[in-house]
């Protein structure tokens, strides 16, 4: 007998029916059921308090400027790696000249990555990154520093409503991405006797760049 | 791993005596449980998703076959292979024909405790296949060839000083005269280090925290994001889970990460919770190749329907070893294999025999503090007295406890002489003990007094204190009484 079917025969031998009746539904924090700003509001103030930076915008167009400046504030050279995905890479880049820009997935030696988030979800202060040709996970992790541009209206309230919009953009979860990144602030390890460090092996800063017109 | 369970006594003993040990302990009883109780009290709903948590796995482990099967689909539709198999030996073996057939020479590992079990890092070693942690915890500990010794912080029994020796000792390429006195420049040395390997390693093994049937995917539950490096840049990513793990939906999975990181370090939310599907898309520029689910059993099926099932509950959010006065006071090494503190106590016989493990299900003081912040409420006081149920009619309790067991049971079963001794070993204790109330050593009880004072009761028994109220006729009877 193979280990598989033995596994199988062994549980299916002793597995017995559940004390309880009917399955139970698990209760949603009322904290993400909210709407409009109240949301907005909720999403910066849970990703600050996990020691993201946010930075709200009127338009997709003031992105190159907002990075200029994060770059500038952090002492870092005017250079980054973007995803290739139009809402970033069509930004207009050419009236910042001095920004230094290539696209495609990080290597070892990018300081800085742009690249754009599938959904937000307000409950935890979470962004949702999803892998495709143009958002490759390398971004999301080998730089020190991680540019992330999401839209106030791909914020969830929860994630269940995370699950339902990502289902849908899936076609039921056929065309399921390799990688789902949920990402809640800076990589951080506590290994050291519990002091708490920033920037553990992923990226020490995270800065979302929130459109919100 | 190589279990050293059957020497707790020793252990302990050896733990109990080393004061590094004891000075990094200290950290564990603050932080962990000051952090846990905070962020319990900032989600109302906490309580009910625990029950809600506990009904799900429940569910779950009422149908498992099913659900394996049903990731198992999943996993295969997307491009992914699932290997399944009974034991250690099977896993192992199962990991090593992947790596050969990729020509791995190097591995990254993010954290896995399935991997500790299965002892992969000294089995690929001696297959000339370098196996790297890549979790800072896990990678202090490798190089200091210690198991780990916390569910969620591995080297939680290593000190900053312990840390700053063994990479002087082993990073011997780097300045010798470097300054390393801050935590920082710690962690800066092994991202460096660690940095260099993760792009230059052929296969990244993880654990799993989840599996979710829905999408065939593994779950990743992280704060460094070296468990991302490692599934991420490798040619191969192999995750390592155990049959426990899987969940049908991607909302069943929701309801457990909101227990887990709020149990575990006191997070709204850990850094990082990756899902894994399959390998790269045709037109991804990153990504593994190709991806594996090794699905271990090693003795879990055998605990299904029994009483022993509540422990396939567990999510390993570390909460009952932050909680346990024994955790507390003895570390993890001592219990001698994968898993410490209450579950380790509870699980450990199950899967490597308790003949192996005998002691460790009288390490708790039954106080109950790991089951009342169990976040799949797992009844472990109950499951150690099972365990210590069995481990009496199995004969492998020691012959001086069984006399005492069967001393204690004449006594009780004969009340008024019970009520004479009781008496009398009232008295002369509190006698004994005179103004001070407390004993510094007594005949026959050294081992507990070598370590700690004995409170002296007052000097009647609770019998005698309960008669006088009855007849005073005053207050609710026995309060106050004990």
């Amino acid at each position: 007998m193979s280990d598989r079917d033995a596994i199988l025969a062994a549980i299916r031998t002793r597995k017995r029916p559940a004390a309880h009746g009917e399955p139970a539904v698990a209760p949603v924090p009322a904290r993400g059921r909210i709407d409009g700003a109240a949301r907005i509001d909720l999403f910066v103030r849970m990703a600050e308090a996990a020691a993201a930076s946010v930075k709200r915008l009127s338009s997709p167009e003031e992105v190159p400027e907002a990075v200029a400046q994060y770059l500038a504030a952090q002492n870092l050279p005017a250079r980054l790696v973007l995803a290739s995905d139009p809402k970033v890479a069509n930004l207009p880049w050419e009236d910042h000249p001095m920004i230094a820009h290539r696209t495609g997935p990080a290597t070892g030696q990018d300081h800085a990555a742009l690249t754009t988030a599938f959904a937000g979800v307000a409950e935890t202060g979470t962004l949702a990154l999803v892998s495709s040709p143009e958002t490759p996970t390398t971004l999301n992790f080998l730089p020190e520093h991680s540019l992330v541009l999401v839209s106030a209206e791909d914020i969830c309230g929860t994630y269940e409503e995370l699950w339902r919009r990502l289902r849908l953009a899936t076609d039921d979860g056929v065309y399921w991405p390799r990688t789902v990144n949920l990402i809640t602030g800076p990589s951080r390890s506590a290994d050291i006797e519990q002091k708490l460090l920033m920037g553990a092996h992923g990226p020490v800063k995270l800065h979302i760049l929130l459109i919100d017109p | 791993m190589q279990a050293t369970s059957d020497r707790f006594v020793d252990n302990v003993r050896k733990a109990l005596d080393n004061d590094i040990l004891q000075q990094a302990l200290g950290n564990v009883r603050v932080n962990f449980i000051e952090k846990r109780s905070q962020a319990v009290a900032g989600l109302p709903e906490f309580e009910d998703l625990r029950e809600a948590g506990r009904i799900l796995r429940d569910r779950v482990l009422a149908d498992l076959d099913t659900h394996l099967l049903a990731f198992e689909a999943k996993v295969q539709a997307q491009g992914g292979h699932v290997h399944w198999c009974a034991d250690a030996e099977s896993a192992r073996q199962t990991v090593l024909k992947i790596c050969r057939e990729a020509g791995a020479r190097r591995v990254t590992k993010g954290k896995t405790m399935i991997g500790e079990e299965i002892g992969i890092n000294d089995f690929l070693e001696a297959n000339d296949i370098e196996p790297i942690e890549t979790d800072l915890g896990e990678y202090i500990i490798q190089l200091r060839h210690e198991p780990p010794s916390h569910l969620i912080a591995p080297a939680v029994h290593v000190t900053q000083q312990q840390v700053e020796e063994t990479f002087r000792r082993v990073h011997r390429d780097l300045d010798p005269k470097r300054d390393l006195r801050e935590p920082s420049s710690l962690l800066a040395e092994a991202r460096a280090k660690l940095r260099q390997r993760f792009l230059t390693a052929d296969v990244g093994i993880t654990g799993a925290n989840f599996l979710v049937a829905e999408t065939g995917s593994s779950v990743i539950v992280t704060n460094e994001g070296n468990g991302d490096l490692t599934q991420t840049l490798p040619r191969v990513h192999i995750a390592l889970a155990s049959i426990d793990k899987v969940v049908p939906t991607l909302d069943d999975l929701t309801l457990l990460l909101r227990l887990l990181a709020r149990s575990a370090t006191g997070q709204e939310m850990s850094v990082y919770t990756t899902l894994s599907t399959g390998p790269r898309r045709g037109d991804d520029h990153d990504g593994p190749g190709a991806y594996h689910v090794v699905i271990l059993d090693n003795g879990r099926s055998k605990m299904v329907g029994t009483e022993k099932q509540d422990l396939l509950r567990c999510i390993r959010c570390g909460a009952c070893l932050n909680h346990c006065p024994i955790y507390h006071a003895v570390g993890g090494h001592a219990y001698g294999w994968v898993y410490a503190g209450p579950i380790g106590a509870a699980l450990t016989p199950a899967l490597i025999g308790l003949e192996h493990a005998a002691d460790l299900p009288n390490a708790s003081t039954l106080c109950g503090r790991c089951e009342a912040v169990c976040p799949m409420k797992i009844p472990l006081p109950n499951i150690l007295r099972h365990w210590r149920e069995e481990e009496f009619q199995r004969g492998l309790t020691p012959p001086t406890v069984r006399r005492g067991l069967g001393l204690w049971a004449f006594v009780a079963r004969h009340p008024r002489f019970y009520r004479l001794v009781a008496g009398l070993g009232a008295r002369l204790l509190s006698g004994m003990a005179g103004s001070r109330g407390r004993l510094r050593s007594l005949p026959l009880a050294g081992g507990w007094t070598a370590v700690r004072d004995l409170p002296a009761p007052s000097g009647r028994t609770f019998h005698a204190l309960y008669r006088q109220r009855r007849s005073g006729g005053g207050g609710k009877a026995g309060g106050g009484a004990a």
